[in-house]
């Protein structure tokens, strides 16, 4: 019994103390902010520096950032978090989930939070078409921090065995068709190299949107409530995707896996790739072979969607906490910290003063193919997204890869899902 | 007195059972009769609503038939290859362990994992079996990416992953198979084939209705390798029942239709589990 009663004072005790270190953080702005890696690795662990940093210079602000996995788990969890209850005053979440969140009340709009002058400008400091992702309805709701574009990459070597000029890489479509049917080698049968490779696993939208694009065409309206699947420059840059299998050759018919084409490309299987620049490092140090890296073939024009995480605030937290929020993602998004960002991990600097830091400059200097996915920046627009964005994207996939497969013709599957898309946004317009 | 204490000793794991499966059970039978709600706009009471919207959709009769297809192919062959296995390594063979460990390994290796080391067996070009076919001149084929083959390559994973469990509850009940069975059939002169097909087999009939059980309720509840391996494309070609179920409540957030389709799952549980109870029971032999 006095065992018992030891034991129990002990507990009281210590939780005591527990609850008055609780009270005496609590004093200062608490935030917690959740944050997915979509590529994998060393990423947590410069994010943790990053906040450290901060944490430094703000001694007020302590931040909880919290892995929370990839892009559709870090949805997931932050919104599981805010119905329990349980305190997220921001978050990185995929670009395109805006209309979700709008939906779901669970955001404001930056425009609303900025007050001083700096902040404003701050606002207008990113590069135009990473913010298309971010802007609906007249207001700003997420900030880029990590983004990405499609890019081309092209085995040099290749390109020099099948008499093609490795610093020449095809700009248009009609060179893509001819260099692909140069650089296809085949043994009887069997292909031992393909001319080029478009992933259409994963995320066939994606890489869909850069070629309706390069015909000229949008795939979504700016408030997210229209699709144009059946527009038709649409149809045509499917049946052109298409086509590079089942009329010229250059790529294998039915689908192209997003997981292993990087393999593909390193072992020699393909000379080309669409890829995200994500990969860029990655295949850096994994080339056995001489490989450049080039901006997407035009038709009409060049294009590309860009992709990846932006900044949140989350409604549902006191004004000190938004403040404290901003003040956090402006950190996190200086010109300095966005060049380490980038060159550290591969993804875009947001920001063209970014590229004017001694830091990006040096390394794109050593480096010129961190500096195509920039320069492609001014052909980009927005990824694929929609209210009911999953179910829209899913169904685009679906026609995606129906066509290529060739279950259905590119004008039937497009027609079908632009139908099934129409029912879904009816009552949102 | 004592009442309480059953209670009491009863209360852990009925806790646990509410909590975690009654509970769930009976909240998404609820669910699937509201739509789903928004913060502009609540959830409302829509009665069959979502039933008829399941009715219409596509995908929905797209996975359940590839559902069908799946525990057709993965079922009597995954049996079949466990008895087979069983019978091989109960025998006698030098360096059985290692035979028997050889054909559980498969059981112990994480679904994810397993399914990333398949997708480069499947790969076009660089695959393992597009290296070996091409040895024999066959021209590359691409596997996943071809929805005539695509689910056929789910079934031989999966197959591949469940004859080595099933081997082993094959194997306790080989074991406990007394040896003059068969010495008394050899003496009576029966061929093998008929002391297997008219003893042994009847007598792992107990187990067979187990592992029966087992693989159907697998054959709707493995999909992990889908995640990795295909994401159930292309369009839906290799796509199943709770795969799509997660696609509805995660990546479209609808959680009401994901109720649904749930409710449907483990209706279609129920009654083959009833089913095979009822039916299957009388012709089981207990020794």
């Amino acid at each position: 019994m006095l065992r018992f009663l030891r034991n129990s004072a002990r507990k009281l005790a210590l939780a005591a103390a527990f609850s008055m270190s609780l009270t005496s953080i609590a004093a200062a702005v608490e935030l917690t902010m959740y944050y997915p890696v979509a590529v994998g690795g060393a990423l947590t662990k410069i994010v943790d520096g990053l906040v450290a940093d901060f944490e430094k210079e703000n001694p007020d602000i302590k931040v909880n950032a919290i892995y929370a996995g990839n892009y559709n788990d870090a949805r997931i969890k932050a919104l599981a978090a805010l119905k329990s209850g349980e305190p997220a005053q921001l978050s990185v979440m995929f670009s395109i989930d805006i209309y979700e969140l709008i939906e779901q009340g669970a955001i404001v709009a930056f425009d609303d939070l900025v007050k001083t002058a700096d902040e404003k400008a701050w606002l207008n400091s990113f590069y135009p078409a990473l913010m298309e992702n971010g802007r609906t309805q007249g207001k700003t709701w997420g900030i880029p921090f990590q983004r990405s574009t499609i890019v081309m990459y092209y085995n040099k070597d290749a390109f020099r065995a099948a008499g093609l000029d490795p610093e020449n890489p095809p700009a248009t479509w009609d060179e893509l068709v001819a260099a692909g049917k140069k650089l296809t080698k085949k043994n009887g049968d069997a292909v031992e190299q393909w001319g080029a490779m478009i992933p259409s696993t994963g995320y066939p939208y994606w890489m869909f949107g850069a070629l309706a694009m390069q015909n000229g065409q949008t795939l979504m309206n700016g408030d997210g409530n229209e699709t144009y699947f059946n527009a038709p420059a649409t149809v045509e840059a499917l049946e052109f995707w298409k086509s590079l299998g089942s009329d010229h050759g250059i790529m294998p018919s039915g689908t192209i896996e997003w997981g292993t084409l990087r393999q593909n490309f390193l072992e020699g299987k393909t000379a080309i790739m669409w890829h995200s620049t994500g990969n860029l490092t990655t295949v850096k140090n994994n080339a056995s072979f001489d490989f450049g890296v080039a901006m997407l073939p035009a038709q009409k024009r060049r294009g590309t969607p860009t992709g990846g995480g932006n900044f949140y605030i989350f409604k549902d937290s006191t004004d000190e906490e938004k403040a404290a929020a901003l003040k956090l993602i402006k950190f996190l998004t200086q010109p300095e910290r966005t060049g380490e960002w980038s060159m550290k991990t591969g993804y875009l600097g947001t920001r063209p003063d970014a590229y004017a830091t001694s830091t990006l400059q040096n390394y794109v200097k050593e480096f010129p193919p961190a500096a195509v996915a920039r320069d492609q920046l001014e052909f980009a627009t927005a990824e694929l997204s929609t209210y009911q964005t999953g179910r829209v994207r899913k169904i685009l996939d679906d026609a995606i890869q129906a066509a290529l497969t060739g279950s259905k013709s590119p004008a039937e599957a497009l027609g079908d899902a632009q139908k099934q898309a129409d029912r879904l946004l009816k009552r949102y317009r | 007195m004592m009442s309480v204490y059953g209670w009491l000793m009863f209360m852990p794991a009925a806790t646990f059972l509410i909590a975690f499966t009654y509970y769930p059970t009976v909240a998404t039978l609820a669910k699937s009769f509201y739509s789903q709600g928004t913060a502009l706009r609540a959830a409302e009471f829509v009665g069959l609503e979502n039933f008829e919207y399941m009715l219409d959709d596509d995908v929905f009769w797209q996975v359940a038939w590839n559902n069908v297809i799946y525990a057709a192919g993965t079922i009597p062959i995954s049996i079949a290859l466990a008895i087979a296995m069983a019978l091989w390594v109960n025998g006698r063979l030098p360096l059985k362990s290692i035979a028997r460990m050889a054909y559980f390994t498969p059981t112990i290796l994480p679904m994810i994992a397993v399914a990333n080391i398949w997708l480069f067996f499947y790969t076009p070009d660089i695959g393992l079996i597009d290296q070996f076919t091409r040895l024999f001149g066959i021209p590359s084929h691409n596997w996943l990416g071809d929805p005539n083959t695509v689910l056929g390559c789910i079934i031989v994973i999966t197959i591949w992953k469940e004859a080595g469990f099933f081997m082993i509850f094959y194997l306790a009940a080989l074991q406990s198979v007394s040896p003059e069975l068969e010495e008394a059939a050899k003496l009576e002169g029966a061929s093998r084939w008929y002391f297997f097909r008219r003893v042994l087999f009847q007598i792992l009939m107990p187990t067979t209705l187990f592992v029966l059980i087992n693989a159907v309720i697998n054959s709707f509840k493995l999909v992990d390798q889908l995640f990795i391996l295909t994401k159930g494309g292309p369009d839906n070609a290799s796509s199943l029942l709770l795969y799509y179920i997660y696609e509805v409540a995660f990546s479209f957030l609808d959680q009401a239709y994901a109720s649904t389709l749930t409710v449907v799952l483990l209706a279609v549980l129920a009654l083959i589990a009833i089913g095979q109870f009822v039916f299957l029971d009388k012709r089981v032999h207990y020794q």
